[in-house]
């Protein structure tokens, strides 16, 4: 980790007997977007967690700017329900520390690009979905971290809401702060600069996309039927296959592989060594 | 079990239902046929939930016509299809086998068996289940009576692409075998599992077909430079629709000249091109 980044090394994060990070190590530069990708159970919430400094590491270093320069959205409606979308807006800046003067500016300004100004006054217990993630980012963004930490701001949010989210801290990326998405899409993930999978607690693959699927070992194949002895996927109505020592079984081709594919080579892997 | 060949198993034609003023679904076609996977896609607000309560029988149409296997959706249609709502909606006070025995007693059917981690899961309740063995859970009970007509509503939401790819397989298993699948879903991604697709936006279709007829010559403008900080920037304050991609940036639907006059404008050195818009990227434009 240089000085310019942002993470943590071999972090550990417990809560009593239960494990959920081991030796996790992570970085992410200022201007660039990282995304953390897992199902259920892998340990994103975790690892953005100790980011973010609400929870204790167990084992490790976690490099993170002060309180006041990071800003975090956790999983769930991260708004105050009761409170209209101004106040909301109001609150969280003050909290911040910043001056009123300034506060004005910014939260009319946030408004306008999160098209939420139309909805100012309404309360935030009353708004979509997506417009409520919209509303916890732009809480997030409104002193300018440098440091901007978002658990699955997209989940369960419609594809419309969540291109309008990407633009919205991609805008903050470009504007020099370092961003740590979590989510369980793989192709949001594919946007990101760089990229670390999460697999109980564990750091599967990590890197840039492009570097994830070109480390991917043998040869993926795919066919109109199951290839026999081969660990196997559906992929619409065909069928994907891992070929670990990159021979080509017979009626089936190789595919051009994308992060879907890597992780699930990554995932076959792993259980493999689970399984001995 | 033989079924006669890829029949029309649920169908709405014209369908519209208006709540008040609100025209939620507005003269909606749509097929599904036995051994096909059709994605139903669109944004909040789109029809989508309306259209599959119509589907499903808990909604009458207030213009047009629905129908299920060739019948207007009743109790009786309805112990003909399998349904999993994006709850799940399992009984998360009762253990795995207490929830499949319940379900196989409303069906009046054979109870569904349980496979590899779950086969261990019987005595656990559902709450202490992880998100992905739920979600099989769900599935099991739902494909338990040997359904012709699948509905499934945001089918691998939170779980991680391996288990993701253990759905499909079987959502794919249950269409080889004959049944109609119908998937709604936010994950375009997913969309590509699909063998068809119907897009919703402001409750009429406003796309249908394959993925790749639906993407057609739909063009973005791709923008390669060493300062993507400032040609995002420049294209955000146009108000283009700008994306990030790595460290490239695309305007879906914008003409590459014009984005190149405006970052020469802003003096930022590009070199943008027009390339194939991306599914998510011709979605957004139809939804919008």
């Amino acid at each position: 980790m240089s000085d310019q980044t942002w993470g943590c090394r071999r972090l550990g994060v417990r809560y009593g007997a239960t494990v959920a990070l081991e030796e996790v190590t992570f970085a992410v530069a200022p201007g660039t977007v990282a995304a953390v990708v897992g199902g259920d159970g892998a340990g994103k919430t975790s690892l953005l967690r100790a980011l973010a400094g609400t929870v204790r590491p167990a084992a490790g270093t976690v490099r993170r700017p002060a309180e006041r320069r990071l800003g975090y959205v956790s999983a769930g409606p991260g708004v105050w329900t009761d409170l209209t979308v101004d106040e909301n807006l109001r609150f969280s800046g003050g909290a911040y520390g910043l001056d009123p003067g300034e506060l004005e500016r910014r939260v009319g300004g946030l408004l306008e690009r999160t098209g939420l100004a139309g909805a100012r006054d309404r309360l935030a217990g009353q708004l979509s979905g997506g417009m409520r993630q919209k509303l916890a980012l732009a809480m997030a963004v409104a002193h300018e971290p440098d440091l901007l930490v978002l658990d699955e701001p997209t989940t369960g949010v419609d594809p419309v809401s969540r291109a309008e989210l990407w633009r919205l801290l991609a805008a903050s990326a470009a504007g020099g702060a370092a961003v740590v998405v979590a989510t369980t899409y793989l192709d949001e993930a594919e946007r990101a600069a760089t990229v670390l999978v999460l697999d109980r607690g564990r750091s599967l693959l990590s890197g840039t996309p492009e570097e994830v699927v070109a480390a991917t070992p043998g040869l993926v194949v795919e066919g109109t039927e199951r290839p026999a002895g081969l660990p196997s996927w559906r992929r619409g109505a065909r069928w994907r296959a891992w070929s670990p020592d990159g021979s080509t079984p017979p009626a089936t081709g190789p595919v051009t592989l994308d992060l879907e594919d890597a992780v699930i080579v990554a995932q076959l892997r792993e259980d493999r060594r689970w399984a001995a | 079990m033989t079924r006669p060949p890829a029949a029309e198993l649920a169908a709405a034609a014209g369908a519209t239902r208006r709540f008040g003023e609100l025209l939620a679904v507005d003269g909606v076609d749509l097929t599904v046929a036995g051994g096909e996977v059709v994605g139903l896609i669109g944004a909040n607000g789109s029809g989508k939930t309306t259209l599959i309560r119509m589907l499903l029988g808990l909604l009458a149409p207030t213009a047009g016509r629905v129908r299920l296997f060739g019948e207007p959706p009743s109790r009786r249609t309805r112990a003909r299809l399998g349904y999993v709502p994006q709850s799940l909606g399992l009984y998360e006070d009762l253990t795995v086998a207490e929830n499949l025995a319940f379900s196989a007693a409303a069906y009046g059917s054979r109870r569904a068996v349980l496979e590899g981690d779950l086969a261990q899961a019987g005595d656990t309740l559902v709450r202490d289940l992880p998100l992905g063995l739920r979600r099989r859970v769900a599935f099991a009970i739902a494909l338990g009576h040997g359904p012709d007509l699948l509905v499934l509503d945001e089918p691998t939401s939170g779980v991680d692409p391996l288990q993701r790819a253990r759905l499909w397989e079987t959502i794919r298993a249950s269409a080889e075998r004959g049944a109609g699948v119908l998937v709604t879903t936010h994950h375009l991604a997913e969309a590509s599992q699909c063998d068809r697709l119907v897009v919703l936006a402001a409750g009429r279709v406003a796309a249908a077909g394959s993925l790749a007829e639906i993407v057609g010559d739909t063009t973005a403008a791709e923008v390669r430079t060493p300062r993507w900080e400032a040609a995002f920037t420049a294209l955000d304050t146009a108000g283009l629709p700008v994306s990030l991609v790595g460290r490239t940036l695309r305007v879906p639907g914008a003409d590459p000249a014009a984005v190149r006059l405006l970052l020469g404008d802003a003096g930022v050195p590009a070199e943008v091109a027009a390339v194939r818009a991306s599914f998510e990227e011709t979605f957004v434009a139809l939804a919008t």
